[in-house]
């Protein structure tokens, strides 16, 4: 009888990790100025901010799954020497305070940046102060949430099904396709969840490497920190309540249609 | 086995020692970082028992910290209007005024404010919620000049870093950033009658003799020395 009852050892670390998480969240809603809430929606600069947030948070998880998705198989599948040195570095940006990260972006392709000198002589592209920018700071920080997902879902697949294709004669690109991408099909969409929620959330590097301008750069983060700074608390809780609401729909709408409701 | 006594023992130490020494814990403007460092580690001379702990943030920051319960002994903010919104009594301790900052040897030969409104200048001023933002907003307004900037900073510091990294041409931030910077910017002096000059306030909490001594350093012949060194105008 008392078999099927939930062991308590795990119940209680269960609901102390789901508090540590919630209680946060309901102080910032039992906090939420309402009225604010209604002006800050109303307002172009926030409804700007949140259409770029949706914009350049997509963007990114698109480019991320366009790159993590063969770099994952590449990791999972390719023995190379020093793959294990790869993987760490790829990995490295979720552990990089994203204040540093958006430095490292600045030393890269900034105007004066190791690529970005030559992309700017070049081609006259610069993309700090760019919408690009902000992808691409989104990118450099939320691909490797992607990779790691995609790379255990490559790791846990069953080889047999993939030979069972090849020794029918289909090639490895085919096999690659029709057969081991839709097993990893799960995989891919909660690494894409992921990926796009740190995108969206993005705040550090983004603002180090593009910087903040309405339309063009100020994200939905960047505008709830210039809140807090000017000495809008209110506003800031407000706009945090938008992005939150905005992203619980969005991801429960994606957990709905790609994982299958459960 | 000894060196788990010798690591338990440190850890015991460690724990120790804070109880030991008392602690002044003291909010400051960001732009305060390097004077209130050095005026910190003055104090602590006078007051060996004494750690000077420091917590630099905008101003707006350490307001709604403050206001939100954070434990500040004392409080300096770059501007009054902040201040004012924690009703405490203070004092102008300092001065502080902009200046153009630009790359070291001014390749695009920016002389006054009306040159940042040129199409060839890439110019970052720093966001109108912080009070530097607010500051350059006015200046550019006092010189009649619309210039349209690429980025607005969270931060005057960041606004520095953009110009010292060569990402902008140009941007406005006080004079007293420039000691910081020295050897990847430059600056040009923004004429009085269109500058805009900060006061910064400071206060302790009230009844705590230490928070009080702390302030009269800053304000003594000493403090306002330490303060001149890093840029600041006298108050």
């Amino acid at each position: 009888m008392s078999a099927r009852r939930p062991p308590v050892v795990l119940v209680a670390p269960a609901a102390l990790g789901a508090l540590v998480v919630i209680v946060p969240l309901a102080a910032l809603v039992q906090r939420a100025p309402w009225d604010e809430v209604g002006r800050q929606l109303g307002s172009d600069a926030a409804r700007d901010a949140l259409r770029l947030s949706l914009l350049t948070s997509t963007a990114a998880t698109v480019i991320a799954m366009v790159v993590g998705v063969p770099l994952a198989w590449v990791l999972a599948r390719v023995a190379f020497p020093g793959r294990t040195v790869v993987r760490a570095v790829v990995t490295l940006p979720m552990v990089l305070p994203p204040v540093a990260g958006g430095v490292a972006l600045l030393l890269a392709f900034g105007r004066r940046g190791l690529v970005g000198g030559w992309l700017d002589d070049t081609f006259g592209i610069t993309l700090p102060f760019t919408t690009a920018g902000v992808v691409l700071a989104q990118t450099f920080v939320a691909l490797p949430f992607l990779v790691l997902a995609v790379e255990s879902g490559f790791r846990g697949l069953d080889g047999r099904l993939e030979d069972a294709a090849a020794t029918l004669g289909a090639r490895p690109l085919h096999v690659f396709r029709r057969v081991t991408l839709p097993l990893v099909a799960p995989a891919v969409a909660a690494g894409a969840a992921l990926c796009w929620a740190r995108a969206l959330g993005e705040f550090g590097a983004t603002i180090t490497f593009a910087g903040n301008f309405r339309g063009v750069t100020q994200t939905m983060p960047s505008a709830v920190f210039l809140e807090l700074e000017s000495g809008n608390p209110d506003g800031a809780v407000a706009l945090s309540l938008v992005l939150l609401a905005v992203s619980l729909a969005i991801l429960l709408a994606l957990r709905g249609r790609l994982l299958g409701a459960r | 086995m000894r060196a788990a006594l010798v690591v338990a023992a440190l850890v015991l130490l460690a724990a120790c020692s804070p109880d030991d020494d008392e602690t002044l814990t003291v909010f400051a403007a960001a732009s305060l970082t390097d004077a209130f460092t050095a005026i910190g580690d003055r104090f602590e001379d006078e007051h060996p028992d004494i750690d000077v702990v420091f917590s630099f943030a905008g101003s707006q920051q350490l307001v709604a910290q403050v206001a939100e319960g954070a434990d500040a002994d004392v409080v300096a903010t770059a501007d009054q209007e902040s201040m004012r919104a924690l009703d405490l009594r203070s004092t102008v301790f300092a001065t502080n005024s902009l200046a153009i900052f630009v790359e070291p040897g001014n390749p695009l030969r920016i002389e006054a404010l009306g040159d940042l409104a040129r199409d060839d200048v890439t110019l970052v001023l720093a966001a109108p919620e912080v009070p530097a933002g607010r500051y350059a907003a006015a200046a550019l307004e006092a010189a009649g000049v619309e210039a349209t900037p690429k980025s607005f900073e969270e931060n005057v510091k960041a606004v520095v870093t953009r110009v010292a990294l060569g990402e902008a041409d140009a941007g406005i931030a006080y004079v007293s950033d420039l000691l910081v910077a020295a050897d990847d910017v430059e600056s040009i002096s923004i004429p009085l009658t269109h500058n805009v000059v900060a006061r910064y306030p400071i206060a302790a909490e009230p009844g705590d003799p230490l928070a009080a001594a702390f302030v009269d350093l800053v304000l003594g012949e000493e403090g306002q020395l330490i303060l001149l060194r890093h840029g600041f105008g006298e108050r």
